[in-house]
């Protein structure tokens, strides 16, 4: 034979046309090309020019085509035929969907416009929602932050002006040593991984502290298996060991902190802990030029870190002596800390002197010159080549406000924030707690609230609560048993509203938000509650009507199903407004736009917020003569004015001499203009104020001119917290607006305005001596949440999941392959399949979150492994901590923020037999959609 | 290796099949006429039986003709090519034996020359696979040969010889199962191999790729437990032979006979299951299995 | 065809690192897509909505825990390690020489092992033949199916010049995958495997892959703390003697003396 091969064809026709768009397969939003076929979707690829993921795509990103394609899409309004929970619907039109909206909406925004609670998950539209939200008037508005990462989103705005994700990222470029917190995959999935390939192409250092080593941890070059929920002694650890021994940035601290800030020392002083002020209200530094007090923004001044400042007999001294008081102390020395987290005195030690190393020994200068707020101009951008990134493992515990804040701390001693090498805001932030608005509860039947409902708070004065005390919300945010609820508090909405606490509500208006299922703690029980139902026969909870784009667990239990297209379907803004996709060297925001028409009878939720809104006559909603102002979502995207200038996109806004970005006018052909620019916008950071960004004059006059805000607003990082100072004073007993008797106790302990560790609260309601073993969940990277499921593909990869366990238990309980388990929390039990994993922190157990489906949903067949074998851990979690003898259930989650302590949960486990399906098996819900073809074979161009 | 019956049946039978064509073109026995016909029959059934059989598994039987082309390189090929070719030599000459009486002599060498290098194509199929260790050895083609003569003397009616063939066989395959047993160890392909990670230590599975199936798994991975594959060796080894060559000892009989044969296969079909499901492949050991 | 040939003017392929790659699968779907809307038939799943999905991929990314022995006496952590793997374009590739039809072979040109599914009968014995699990069946199209190194991309002209590169490499975020001619000594790729030390895959099957595997770096191998002591050498033993060094500390920092 001859070695005669066939004529390939090297060079076939690829698509007809690329579209690009943006990615909602995750919130991280890549940028996405779609190749399209005779029309349709054939293949997706990465944007190469985009900002966040520059050409690549994770899993989910390339499977897109399966989701977009998914028989589990809805195809029509729904109205509710069967009971609640059934799945029995009959498909409606719109207008009649529309009506019965109107109609149950219309009388509450006349009435009690605090009976609409309007929660709005996994949204990315939320400067909008809000806006509607507003508009009617409830205070009863919040979107997904508080179930997920609030701790941390808010610890970094209060201490720092941003946390990581969308407010920051490491230094890429630079940084030599790298440590990751807590994460199993984040939102930034794309740029961290992609950073973790640039920090190893490099040949840096990175290390992961997770009690689990898998995915990133993995490749991470040392592994530190803490224990669940103690990050904050280590972290400690490592500042008691640097400032021990004097590694630390003292002109940092004393420039850029409010270490340098003089606090009343004074135990008798209404003041005692605050700082000291001038007439103007501005902190008092001690001037290193003169010795005299000085405002910390004064020009030129040059703060001192040591001074002490008596006046009337009162005694100030700066910040930075509490910290030093607080934590050279023995009780922080890694010795006391050690057993307690699991990793060696020695290790903490070698990791502190590492970080020392690399920080001081390693340091970078970068040849910039930068002019800083007090007008003194620095020759030379320092770097501290070490940077971190964290995210739900430190944040989703009831300590875990505390422990992010004490990691931002740990990272400003260092000198690494926003210096070469460390860690990096992404414009519009930073933006301190005090650029952004407080919280707004007041209701007026038949008037809009009176501002923006979420906010940050400065002290008791900004909570929501009504005269006699109770809360303002369903869901408690901005009480004295969250005081700092920056994100509302999603997962306490149904239980709430069931229970009538504070107060009962009409309708429960959801969107994007699998609340029956995954998202919630104590599934079961939530199920219950939306079932449940009065004397009469009617449901506790009146009424509910749900978006959703596809056949979710969620959807059983609305009375309304508004069904939304799916992410290549419709218009979407990703706005500086709200979660922006910036980089730390550019601002940036994005566009969806529908790359397809829906061939089902649905519509874009936004497009329907927009007429829903006009038909309850919303301001902002109507023209001065009644009609609907906005015809759909891409109207309002580009003629919505917010402020003078600023709409919902920032680029290719109308200027005088043409099109430019951030500040303008209105431009018809916006959407245009992104979409020939491949979907998004950018605008790169003029390179002189690229680091330094709070403290740069040129950043802030850039930022007034790009319009993240009016007025230049220079600030220094927060160490010491003072609005917590307030409340723990209140506590004391200081002020007017007092908390109630029993929540004294646990407010003066938790809201140290210096960075503490407690024990997560669980530890304190259960035996840890029988519930000995830690139990978590990770995101797995080639799964969303629930979305991942009804995608062909990707459903292979994660068709079930397992409880992983560590060695000493799997030999203990002598586990094989194939054996199940039954795991049980104080809460109730779980029977699941477990495997073994070595490389495992060996009091831990976890599994995949958001695998386990309930039968009926997703348009999957009765016998689909996620319903059979998956689980979801969700039913050992309770949104109240056990009964602990003292008459009061306490909530299980973070007392500062309430964001749910997903990761304290404790557990026991067992051997079991092994039953036919994963237990608790929930009853089949009907599915609105049918179910899937058996099998596929895609293939769009033949 | 999954033990598809298509296989398992196409070894057996085309290998009975070829067998006794073998004889038949020695001449042993030197039937005619109806005889002839008989025999021929049985040997036909079998040896295309069997390769029909061995189609069942294709993706694209339509296309089976494209596997005679390569003959060059691949054994499949070579044995398609020596199947068909000793098939239609052994049709002549058969052909002359039932219609003609006619013994064209060196046609039938050649045909029975055909049969053994069918058989020896077919095991070479088996034994060239270095992924599978227990195959991959000349006692596979030796197995293979000696079990198709020797079932087909036993068919052929030719004892003495089928006797020490069986015998002979039966030998073999102990001496196969005992060296197979280490063969995969002794290949020297490991977990630490596969994955290339035994510098940093010992290399367990974690995940596999997805938490379904796929063709590998099914085609590659088959676990038989050590009892049951004892079990089945010993009721292979007194079906296959010790059966059949008690009953060849004692007094002849048609009936006997037939029963010794009908053991044989039985005996034999048993060792092929065996010979497919204790196979393991290599790829078993990306997923931690063998 | 099934004849290799004796060499091969380049011997494209891909050199995976196992220090970098976390496990993603994005190689793996980025490759399904691809694959399914181009090169030959679609790659199909079984039981795509129910009980146990089977599909027909290309590459696929599995993970090992590797137990390093005791070190000094004391236990070393397990280490977790992503593993994706597709065809590794032999250059000894038994599959192409059992193909009986000829549809399988290896390009002259770049080395890139192929299936010409026109010609395929789907026996399997490829699959059979090679040791790395590299070929799968298609359960609808009943041909076989393996890695391509997206021949129709790396030529294709209709693709930007940056883009002629394999889909799982466009894609991976980590940037653990890499492309290019093995046989060229100066190229990237080669250039990786020299200095990472890039190994074979069983190589006692004889079947000189031409993709290459750089192993993980070494882990938990921080430095010891004794030599990093220095680094922690306390600058006072109380907070008196810390408010002293202090002063000291900061009268030498650039603001000048107080
Ligand atoms: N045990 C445990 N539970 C957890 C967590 C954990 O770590 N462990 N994590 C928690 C966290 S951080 C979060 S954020 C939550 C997430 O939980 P959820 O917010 O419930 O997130 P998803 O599962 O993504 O579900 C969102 C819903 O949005 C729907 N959807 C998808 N695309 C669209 C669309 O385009 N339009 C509309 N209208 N709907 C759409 C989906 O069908 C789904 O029903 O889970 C929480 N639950
Ligand atoms: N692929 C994919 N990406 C996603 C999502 C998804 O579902 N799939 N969800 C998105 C959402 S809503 C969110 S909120 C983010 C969350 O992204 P992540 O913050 O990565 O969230 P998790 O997957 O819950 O991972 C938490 C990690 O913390 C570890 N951990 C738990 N407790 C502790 C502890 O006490 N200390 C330390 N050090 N580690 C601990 C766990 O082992 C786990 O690795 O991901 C987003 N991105
Ligand atoms: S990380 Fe993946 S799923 Fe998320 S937006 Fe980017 S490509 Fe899409
Ligand atoms: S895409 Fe890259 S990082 Fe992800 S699994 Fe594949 S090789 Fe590994
Ligand atoms: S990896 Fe397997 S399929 Fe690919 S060339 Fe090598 S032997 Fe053939
Ligand atoms: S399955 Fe196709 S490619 Fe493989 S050996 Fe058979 S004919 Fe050749
Ligand atoms: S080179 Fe192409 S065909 Fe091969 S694994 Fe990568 S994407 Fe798949
Ligand atoms: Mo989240």
């Amino acid at each position: 034979m001859s070695l005669d091969q066939p004529n390939l064809d090297l060079s076939p026709k690829v698509s007809d046309e690329i579209r690009k768009t943006t990615c909602y397969m995750c919130a991280c939003r890549c940028g996405i090309n779609v190749h399209m076929k005779e029309g349709k979707v054939a293949y997706i690829e990465g944007n190469r020019d985009h900002p966040v993921n520059k050409g690549v795509l994770c899993a989910k990103g390339s499977a897109g085509i399966m989701q977009h394609n998914a028989p589990s899409r809805l195809r029509a309004p729904l109205k509710r035929v069967g009971p609640r929970g059934s799945g029995e619907f009959e498909e409606i039109s719109w207008e009649e969907a529309l009506t019965i909206a109107t109609e149950t909406l219309a009388p509450i925004r006349a009435t009690a416009p605090e009976k609409l609670a309007f929660f709005t998950g996994r949204d990315q539209s939320q400067s909008f929602t809000s806006f509607w939200a507003q508009g009617f008037g409830t205070p009863n508005y919040a979107a997904h932050g508080g179930f997920c990462s609030v701790n941390m989103a808010a610890a970094g705005i209060y201490t720092m002006g941003g946390a990581f994700w969308e407010f920051g990222q490491p230094d890429w470029d630079h940084t030599k040593l790298f440590i990751l917190f807590g994460v199993a995959e984040d939102h930034d999935s794309n740029p961290i991984k992609m950073g973790i390939g640039k920090i190893k192409a490099r040949g840096a250092r990175m290390i992961g502290v997770n009690p689990i080593r898998t995915g990133y941890n993995a490749v991470a070059d040392d592994w530190v298996g803490i224990t669940p929920g103690t990050d904050g002694q280590f972290i400690l650890a490592l500042v008691h060991c640097l400032m021990k021994a004097g590694k630390i940035d003292l002109d940092y601290l004393a420039r850029f902190t409010n270490a340098s800030v003089l606090v009343n020392l004074d135990e008798k002083s209404d003041q005692f802990g605050l700082f000291l002020r001038d007439a103007e209200g501005q902190p008092q530094v001690i001037d290193r030029r003169t010795g005299k007090l000085a405002a910390w923004n004064g020009q030129g001044v040059e703060p001192d870190l040591s001074g002490t400042h008596r006046a009337k007999g009162v005694t100030h001294r700066p910040v930075f002596h509490l910290m030093a008081d607080k934590y050279l102390s023995d009780d922080y020395a890694p010795e006391a800390v050690a057993e307690s987290c699991g990793i060696p005195a020695k290790r903490i030690r070698a990791i502190a002197a590492d970080l020392a190393r690399v920080a001081f020994d390693e340091a970078i200068e970068l040849d910039r010159e930068w002019t800083d707020f007090r007008g003194v101009v620095h020759s030379k951008m320092i770097g501290r080549p070490v940077s971190f990134h964290a995210m739900r493992g430190i944040s989703a515990h009831s300590n875990g406000f505390q422990t992010c804040r004490a990691l931002h701390m740990l990272q400003i001693i260092l000198g690494t924030v926003e210096t070469p090498g460390g860690m990096r805001f992404k414009p519009p932030y930073p933006k301190p707690a005090t650029a952004h608005p407080k919280p707004h509860g007041k209701v007026t039947p038949g008037a809009p609230l009176n501002g923006p409902h979420l906010g940050y708070v400065q002290g008791p004065e900004d909570l929501l609560l009504q005269d006699d005390g109770s809360a303002t919300r369903i869901d408690k945010a901005y009480t004295w048993e969250n005081p700092m609820s920056a994100h509302g508090l999603m997962h306490m909405v149904i239980s709430n509203a069931h229970a009538g606490e504070p107060y009962k509500i009409d309708t429960l208006f959801m969107y994007m938000a699998n609340m029956s299922w995954n998202s919630s703690m104590n599934s079961g029980g939530v199920m219950q509650m939306l079932t449940d139902t009065n004397e009469d026969g009617s449901y506790v909870i009146p009424n509910i009507i749900y978006s959703d784009a596809y056949s979710s667990e969620m959807v059983a239990y609305a009375d309304l199903v508004l069904p939304d297209t799916t992410y290549l379907e419709r218009h979407d803004c990703i706005s500086l407004l709200d979660r922006p996709i910036c980089e730390a060297d550019g601002v940036a925001d994005a566009i969806r736009w529908p790359v397809v028409e829906p061939d089902r009878d649905v519509r874009g939720f936004q497009s329907v917020l927009c007429d829903l809104g006009a038909r309850l006559n919303l301001p902002g909603f109507v023209n001065e003569d009644g009609s609907q102002k906005y015809k759909d979502y891409a109207d309002y995207i580009t003629n919505h004015i917010r402020r003078p200038g600023i709409g919902p996109l920032a680029g290719f806004r109308t200027g005088e001499k043409g099109l430019q970005g951030g500040r303008g006018d209105v431009n018809e052909g916006q959407i245009d203009n992104y979409i020939k620019n491949g979907g998004f916008w950018i605008e790169h950071v003029p390179e002189n104020c690229a680091y330094y960004k709070p403290f740069s004059m040129d950043y802030q006059n850039w930022a007034v001119k790009m319009g993240f805000y009016d007025v230049v607003q220079p600030y220094i990082f927060q160490l010491y917290v003072e609005p917590m100072r307030k409340f723990q004073a209140a506590a004391e007993g200081i002020g007017t607006r007092q908390p109630p008797e029993h929540l004294r106790g646990q407010i003066k302990v938790t809201m140290d305005p210096l960075p503490i560790w407690y024990p997560p609260f669980e530890d304190g309601h259960v035996d840890p001596e029988e519930y000995a073993v830690h139990a978590l969940t990770q995101r797995p990277m080639a799964m969303y949440h629930s979305w991942g499921t009804q995608n062909a593909w990707l459903r292979q990869i994660h068709g079930h999941n397992p409880l992983y366990v560590p060695t000493k238990i799997w030999e203990a309980n002598g586990f094989k392959e194939g054996d199940w388990a039954r795991v049980s929390s104080v809460h109730g039990s779980i029977t699941v399949p477990v495997a073994h994993q070595a490389s495992l922190n060996e009091n831990t157990v976890w599994t995949w979150n958001a695998i386990g489906k309930r039968k009926g949903a997703w348009a999957l067949d009765t016998d689909a492994s996620e319903a059979t074998k998956g689980f979801l851990l969700n039913h050992l979690i309770h949104e109240l901590l056990p009964p602990k003898g003292d008459g009061l259930r306490w909530s299980n989650s973070d007392p500062i923020t309430g964001q749910a302590a997903w990761f304290d949960l404790r557990v026991k486990i067992e051997k079991s037999g092994t039953p036919n399906e994963a237990q608790p098996a929930m009853p089949e819900i009907k599915s609105p959609v049918g179910k899937g073809p058996k099998d596929i074979a895609w293939k769009v161009g033949k | 290796m999954h033990p598809a019956p298509s296989v398992i049946i196409f070894t057996t039978f085309s290998g009975l099949g070829f067998g006794l064509l073998f004889w038949l073109g020695l001449g042993m026995p030197a039937a005619t006429g109806w005889d002839a016909f008989v025999f021929f029959a049985i040997a036909y059934l079998g040896a295309v039986g069997g390769l029909l059989a061995s189609t069942f598994h294709l993706g694209h039987p339509e296309r089976a003709i494209k596997a005679l082309s390569q003959w060059k390189t691949s054994w499949l090929s070579r044995e398609g090519i020596a199947a068909v070719a000793t098939l239609l030599i052994m049709a002549v000459f058969g052909g002359g034996l039932v219609l003609f009486e006619m013994r064209l002599l060196p046609l039938g060498w050649l045909g029975a020359a055909g049969c053994l290098a069918t058989i020896f194509t077919t095991s070479m199929i088996y034994a060239q696979l270095k992924t599978v260790p227990r195959w991959n050895h000349w006692s596979t083609p030796a197995l293979f040969v000696a079990l198709s003569l020797g079932g087909g003397a036993l068919l052929s009616g030719n004892f003495e010889i089928a006797i020490l063939l069986l015998l002979a066989s039966g030998a073999l395959q102990i001496f196969a199962w005992m060296s197979g047993d280490g063969r995969f160890k002794a290949s020297g392909t490991t977990m630490e191999s596969a994955t290339g990670l035994g510098h940093i230590g010992s290399v367990r599975a974690f995940e596999p790729p997805h938490t379904g199936t796929n063709y590998l798994m099914r085609e590659f991975i088959h676990v038989v437990g050590r009892k049951h594959a004892m079990q089945l060796r010993v009721i292979s080894m007194l079906l296959g032979f010790v059966v059949p060559i008690a009953l060849l000892l004692g007094s002849f009989n048609h009936w006997l006979a037939l029963i010794a044969v009908a053991s044989h296969v039985v005996g034999v079909i048993t060792l092929r299951w065996l010979f497919f499901a204790q196979a393991e492949h290599v790829v078993g050991l990306y997923y931690g299995k063998r | 065809m099934t004849e290799l040939p004796t060499s091969t003017a380049k011997k494209l392929g891909l050199v995976i690192d196992l220090d970098t790659c976390v496990g993603c699968h994005a190689c793996v779907i980025s490759c399904k897509g691809w694959n399914t809307e181009n090169y030959g038939a679609p790659l199909s799943d079984q039981n795509a909505y129910s009980g146990a999905a089977s599909g027909t991929f290309l590459n696929r990314v599995h993970s090992y825990e590797v137990q390093p022995p005791m070190l000094r006496d004391a236990p070393q952590p397990a280490q977790l390690i992503h593993f994706p793997k597709s065809c590794l374009h032999c250059e000894d590739a038994p599959c192409v020489t059992v193909c009986p039809t000829g549809a399988s072979y290896k390009r002259v040109e770049d080395g890139i092992v192929l299936v010409n599914e026109q010609d395929c009968i789907g026996c399997g014995l490829c699959a059979w033949a090679c040791p790395y699990g590299a070929r799968e069946l298609d359960a609808k199209e009943g041909v076989m199916k393996k890695c391509t190194l997206c021949v129709d991309r790396i030529y294709n002209e209709n693709l930007p010049e940056e883009d002629r590169q394999p889909a799982c490499v466009r894609t991976c975020p980590a940037g653990a995958r890499h492309f290019g001619d093995l046989a060229d000594e100066t190229s990237d790729v080669s250039i990786l495997v020299a200095e990472r030390g890039g190994f074979d895959l069983m190589p006692e099957q004889g079947t000189k892959p031409t993709n290459k595997y750089l192993p993980p770096r070494p882990k938990d191998a921080e430095p010891e703390y004794d030599i990093l002591a220095p680094y922690l050498e306390p600058i006072a033993n109380d907070s008196q003697g810390f408010v002293s060094w202090l002063d000291k500390a900061l009268s030498a920092l650039p603001g000048g003396a107080k």
